[in-house]
């Protein structure tokens, strides 16, 4: 029984719980968008009075904050409770490719590389760690949603535009992994 | 005590995406590697009950907890806004391997180098929301 929860798990149920925290957002009159988020941490700070874009009622997104901090809250307790901290299975081929990068296999869930403490506080490490979340809070905003808003709640509704914003999302994610990763690894 | 249960919702996503491995720059790297059918299986299997749900809801014309339509807003027409937006958030996803919800996961499981990467998402959509007007939409 203990194995069952401290082990991986697997990829439909985890699809199915995604899909039905969706539901329950659309149950309780919200919809499921993290990257909305960021907008609403910039209005909250008190960006609004210089910039239109934050100027919106933001209280009215509190719900999405408290979510936010729900999910800090639940990764917390998946490393204290609900792991043994195994390496992440992934397939040899990528470890293969990612260790000709100089990227050691897996020993826990992230690259000690990127992650660690001692990559964070390398200038190289941190400007990885700073343009990664630049990019990201940038471009899901002009994309107009993330892999939350788009990919899941976007694709659930047949919307055309959350199609193209994948396939954007793809495009990036190629270019950094394929063109990108052998000239900064 | 209203918002009690989107904290509850936040934790189970928290745990989810971690147990699942969803939150692993490993796995989004085995993504972009088309390596293995992990990822795509959690997006997959959600994109394809959500698809059903949604129409079902359409159909049905089920109602919220406070008794209003459940309303899908359709998002502004246009191309480039997605396809530039989606590549540059592309770019950082596979460059830090997360987006915006598996990054604060990251933070409550420990990796505290997330809270930068976090923090400079923020930084990002604030530097959106200053040059959004000259950006073509």
């Amino acid at each position: 029984m203990k194995e069952i929860v401290t082990q991986t798990w697997s990829w439909w149920f985890s699809g199915a719980m995604i899909a039905s925290i969706m539901f329950f957002l659309l149950f309780f009159g919200k919809s499921f968008g993290f990257s909305s988020n960021l907008r609403t941490i910039c209005a909250a700070a008190g960006m609004g009075k210089k910039t239109k874009f934050f100027d919106f009622n933001w209280k009215k997104q509190i719900w999405n904050l408290v979510f936010l901090v729900g999910a800090i809250i639940g990764g917390f307790i998946a490393k204290q409770f609900l792991s043994t901290d195994v390496p992440v299975l992934i397939s040899p081929e990528t470890i293969a490719d990612l260790g000709k990068l100089g990227f050691a296999a897996p020993s826990s869930l992230q690259p000690s590389e990127l992650f660690g403490i001692d990559a964070m506080l390398s200038l190289k490490g941190l400007l990885i760690l700073v343009f990664g979340g630049l990019m990201v809070g940038f471009g899901s905003r002009y994309a107009g949603g993330c892999t939350s808003g788009h990919a899941i709640s976007g694709l659930s509704d047949l919307q055309v535009p959350s199609l193209i914003a994948v396939v954007g999302f793809f495009i990036g994610g190629l270019i950094m992994t394929f063109l990108i990763f052998p000239l900064i690894f | 005590m209203k918002f009690i249960k989107f904290l509850i919702l936040g934790i189970v996503f928290g745990i989810v995406m971690a147990k699942s491995e969803a939150i692993s720059w490993f796995r989004i790297q085995e993504m972009f590697r088309f390596q293995a059918f992990h990822m795509y299986g959690i997006i997959g299997t959600a994109v394809v009950l959500g698809v059903i749900g949604v129409a079902m809801i359409k159909k049905f014309r089920i109602r919220d907890i406070d008794g209003n339509p459940v309303v899908f807003m359709p998002k502004d027409k246009s191309i480039v806004r997605y396809l530039l937006g989606g590549t540059i958030f592309g770019l950082g996803w596979a460059l830090s391997g997360a987006c915006p919800g598996p990054m604060v996961v990251n933070i409550g499981y420990g990796f505290i180098s997330m809270a930068i990467v976090f923090f400079s998402a923020i930084v990002g959509t604030f530097l959106y929301g200053v040059i959004k007007d000259k950006l073509p939409h």
